[in-house]
């Protein structure tokens, strides 16, 4: 048996599963403290269908947490952004292209300094300690607690980043986090900036959350390694999270999509998750989420890992309900729907409340919400599957329809049939999809080298890089025949002798969880 | 007519570029984020037709030369951008009036925007080439005699240079090799011209029609239509091909990204070679288009221009081809750009398929 658990802003959703079947599904809010809300899932679980401690093989957790903290710009480390390039880049800054609300939610602060290389590895300027260490004060002096340091061509020699974040080090002390974008991303100096500066300001938050999430599972007396999704479906450990966070990005909407595919049969669909806090639409190719070709915004910024094409919408059961204007959002009660929403007593106007004065849900007191103008009640409803609908339309790539399957708590909010694409579909236990779908995680392992590839010997080196990736998704724990190369990338580096390449690999497969039943 | 460009109209006019780049001219975004940042510095550019140019202008042109895989990295600071401008302005003993671009494609369409803003100069409704080839010289004045020197070239740390050559294939030949030793990443500026010689050897029209194309692939989203479609409309050219890419090949030598695209169709596959641009595309070794004829890959649905460095496996893309300007296909311009130039066996076919036949020059 293994278990998969989905914190999200609002709601935690948590799974038992044997194999591909779900044995129990449980649902609650998700609680301020991240350890308390895992060992209510937990005993949840355990009430549902009981199990031991050591039958447990593994848990995979999901969780929004860090697009939630971006989307919301709360829990965010004052971060500083330092480029090693001068004299190059000066006329694009980093945080160039960042939206406005977003830099004074990191107290962000850009730097520019010596360093860097050209194409071929020959260095545009040497580093100037002292420069560093001027920026260094002056970011101690503005209370950075997290920096992120990139240099032009890094993919190709990261030796000045590593050498810059000594500098850092030692002059801000070892409190301070250092993200260094050639680990982060790849070739594309602003995309790859803007990533390791998102990660950067998730760093704290990252330590937070790992704590709590393992205390907690290990105070249920489960030993089992526990994993976390990352944003293509597959799994990584602690160690690994706490240093990039942004790998976890859009594990929520990878997840939500996944478990979706498993639960409603629908191998190709728009899925329409709708959490507290967001509602994610992406697209659903054959099972698997459909990746953005290119770069990717993320809350406004633009970044190049590899990501599912989800279009998010500040709208959720959660969310904060303007009675002038029938709005709702961008702002939520998020977890604290359960004290402050009207239907639970509280004294702000839902979403949730909305939907439940509309008859559409049975949570809490209906008697607190009768009250409701129902002509408000319409008026927001309305507007929700308005802007519901157009995002669907946004996200489809042609007039032809495609079904619609409903998947999160929130789903309550919206209709049984969307305007455009006809009836709504809702899985069952379409509440806990994002945890069916982090249960059913899977593993991969990268190769990212420069290879020397000699004439004629491309095809063998191209396998051999393949089946060393194959190897290592293997090794990390997947089972050997369900193992295929998902990404697959070379950039030849010019000038430099023997042809070299750097290729990039990935492969993924399904854990193997050998004992299970 | 002249009209302004504003921050505004630098996402349509970026999208549209990138298209009339045919995989070439680098990521439209960097060029359109430091367009974008000339004109907030700086404040708006006015665009000059050719009709209205006066016939004593004085004409230079700006572009970024080198690879295009460099500047997604090195991104260019403004300085390096105008001091080419300014030492071929000393070293003309004459005021620059009005700025070009040399090419239509990628940052060499928003890269002379920065210029013009920077330096407060009007900026011409025209280009070089009407498209985006890999070489300086591969420009329409080339063909009218016009010299690309005295050219100036720049890098970001300060190095300028003055080439004063025999013609314009050594300024290529010459300011290539400075380019790689500068970083594979320089300004340059170049190709002198009066009123008179960049009335008849330019491309007019061009920022304009970048901007059509980028409106018409926005406007096709919003209303549901297909934008390839519309971008074959525009350039009333024709859709050769949709699949998906199965397979790209990369080599950089000599400071180009030269290289090998397989696409998958239903029943065949269509490989495209390029050197920073599409140059040939043929399906199970038959010869469907060549340079000079323009060959372009959108993303299927969305119509949005992939340059060679973003096609990527798995993408589904379609592929368009469309006529150049009629001035490439005289032979002396095929010598220059056609597909014998850069060294492939195969006559000339134009976007429509018809096969041009040269006699050997050279």
């Amino acid at each position: 048996m293994h278990i998969g658990i989905d914190v999200g802003g609002t709601n935690t959703d948590a799974v038992l599963m044997d194999g591909t079947r779900t044995l129990v599904g449980v649902k609650h809010s998700t609680t301020p403290d991240v350890t308390d809300g895992i060992v209510r899932a937990l005993e949840n679980l355990r009430a549902g269908h009981h199990f031991e401690g050591n039958q447990i093989e593994a848990v995979m957790i999901g969780t929004t947490h860090f697009i939630n903290a971006l989307v919301q710009a709360k829990g965010l480390a004052p971060t500083a952004a330092l480029r090693l390039g001068l004299p190059a880049t000066k006329a694009l800054p980093p945080l160039v292209d960042w939206p406005e609300t977003l830099i004074e939610a990191l107290d962000a602060r850009s730097y520019l300094a010596h360093g860097g290389y050209e194409f071929d590895g020959r260095p545009i300027s040497p580093l100037n300690p002292a420069e560093l260490r001027e920026h260094a004060a002056d970011m101690k002096a503005h209370g950075i607690r997290s920096v992120a340091i990139s240099a032009v061509f890094s993919p190709v020699n990261h030796d000045l980043e590593v050498q810059a974040a000594a500098i850092i080090a030692e002059e801000m002390g070892p409190d301070v986090a250092i993200s260094l974008s050639h680990e982060i991303g790849r070739i594309g100096l602003l995309e790859r900036e803007n990533a390791t500066i998102i990660n950067a300001a998730l760093r704290e938050l990252a330590a937070e959350i790992i704590d709590g999430l393992s205390a907690a599972v290990r105070k249920q007396g489960i030993e089992a390694p526990i994993f976390l999704s990352q944003n293509d479906g597959t799994l990584m450990d602690e160690d690994y999270v706490r240093l990039y966070p942004v790998a976890t990005f859009a594990s929520g909407p990878t997840n939500s999509m996944r478990g979706a595919a498993l639960t409603s049969g629908l191998g190709s669909c728009a899925v329409v998750d709708v959490g507290g806090t967001t509602t994610d639409i992406g697209l659903l190719i054959n099972g698997f989420p459909r990746e953005t070709a290119n770069e990717v915004k993320v809350a406004g910024i633009r970044t190049n890992f590899r990501m599912p094409d989800v279009l998010s919408l500040a709208i959720g059961g959660g969310s904060i309900v303007n009675t002038e204007t029938g709005e709702v959002g961008p702002e939520s009660v998020g977890y604290k729907l359960t004290t402050e929403a009207l239907v639970f007593g509280g004294s702000t106007l839902t979403a949730t409340d909305i939907a439940v004065a509309a008859g559409r849900a049975d949570i809490g007191d209906p008697s607190k919400v009768a009250h409701l103008d129902p002509a408000l009640v319409q008026r927001v409803l309305d507007r929700i599957t308005d802007r519901i609908t157009e995002a669907v339309d946004r996200m489809r790539t042609s007039p032809e329809p495609i079904p619609v399957v409903a998947v999160g708590g929130g789903s309550i909010l919206l209709p049984d049939e969307l305007p455009l694409f006809g009836a709504v579909h809702l899985p069952e236990n379409y509440a806990v999809a994002n945890a069916i779908g982090a249960s059913i995680a899977q593993v991969g392992g990268e190769i990212d080298k420069v290879y020397s590839i000699e004439p004629g010997r491309r095809e063998e080196t191209l396998a051999e890089v393949r089946a060393e990736a194959v190897d290592k998704a293997i090794s990390a724990g997947a089972s050997p025949q369900s193992v295929v190369i998902v990404d697959f990338d070379e950039v030849p580096i010019p000038y430099l002798p023997g042809n070299a390449t750097r290729i990039r690999a990935k492969a993924v497969g399904d854990l193997d969880m050998g004992g299970t039943l | 007519m002249s009209w302004t460009i504003t921050p505004t109209e630098i996402t349509d006019l970026a999208r549209g570029a990138a298209v009339l780049g045919t995989g070439g001219g680098g990521d439209p975004y960097i060029g359109a984020l430091l367009a974008t940042a000339a004109l907030r510095k700086y404040g708006d550019v006015s665009v000059v037709s050719l009709d209205e140019l006066p016939a004593d202008a004085v004409v230079l042109t700006v572009a970024m030369m080198g690879a295009p895989t460099v500047m997604v990295e090195k991104l260019p600071s403004l300085d390096e951008v105008i001091s080419p401008v300014l030492a071929l302005g000393t070293h003309l003993g004459r005021p620059v009036t009005h700025i070009a671009c040399a090419e239509i494609g990628g940052v060499n369409s928003t890269i002379p925007i920065a210029a013009a803003a920077a330096l407060g100069l009007p900026l011409l409704d025209a280009d070089g080439m009407g498209r985006a080839f890999p070489e300086l010289q591969m420009v329409l004045p080339t063909l009218y005699g016009i010299n690309a020197s005295p050219l100036a070239f720049s890098d970001e740390k300060g190095n300028v240079g003055v080439l004063q050559t025999i013609s314009n294939n050594w300024t290529e030949r010459i300011a290539r090799v400075a380019c790689v030793e500068m970083g594979c990443s320089v300004m340059i500026s170049g190709f002198p011209m009066s009123g008179v010689q960049a009335r008849e050897s330019l491309v007019p029209g061009s920022l304009t029609q970048c901007v059509e194309i980028g409106r018409g692939i926005t406007a096709a989203r919003e209303e549901k239509s297909d934008p390839v479609e519309r971008i074959v409309d525009l350039l009333r050219g024709r859709e050769l091909f949709a699949g998906k890419v199965v397979d790209v090949q990369r080599n950089t030598t000599s400071g180009f990204a030269r290289g090998r695209a397989r696409i998958e169709g239903t029943d065949t596959t269509l490989t495209l070679s390029f050197q920073n641009e599409h140059l040939i595309a043929e399906t199970d070794g038959r010869t469907l288009v060549t340079t000079p004829d323009l060959i372009m890959v959108v993303e299927h649905d969305s119509g949005e221009p992939i340059t060679t460095e973003g096609l990527r496996y798995g993408q589904r893309v379609r592929v368009i081809s469309a006529p150049s300007d009629p001035r490439w296909h005289s032979t002396e311009a095929l010598a220059m750009v056609g597909p014998g130039y850069f060294g492939y066996d195969v006559p000339p076919h134009g976007f429509d398929g018809t096969v041009t036949h040269v006699e050997a020059v050279l």
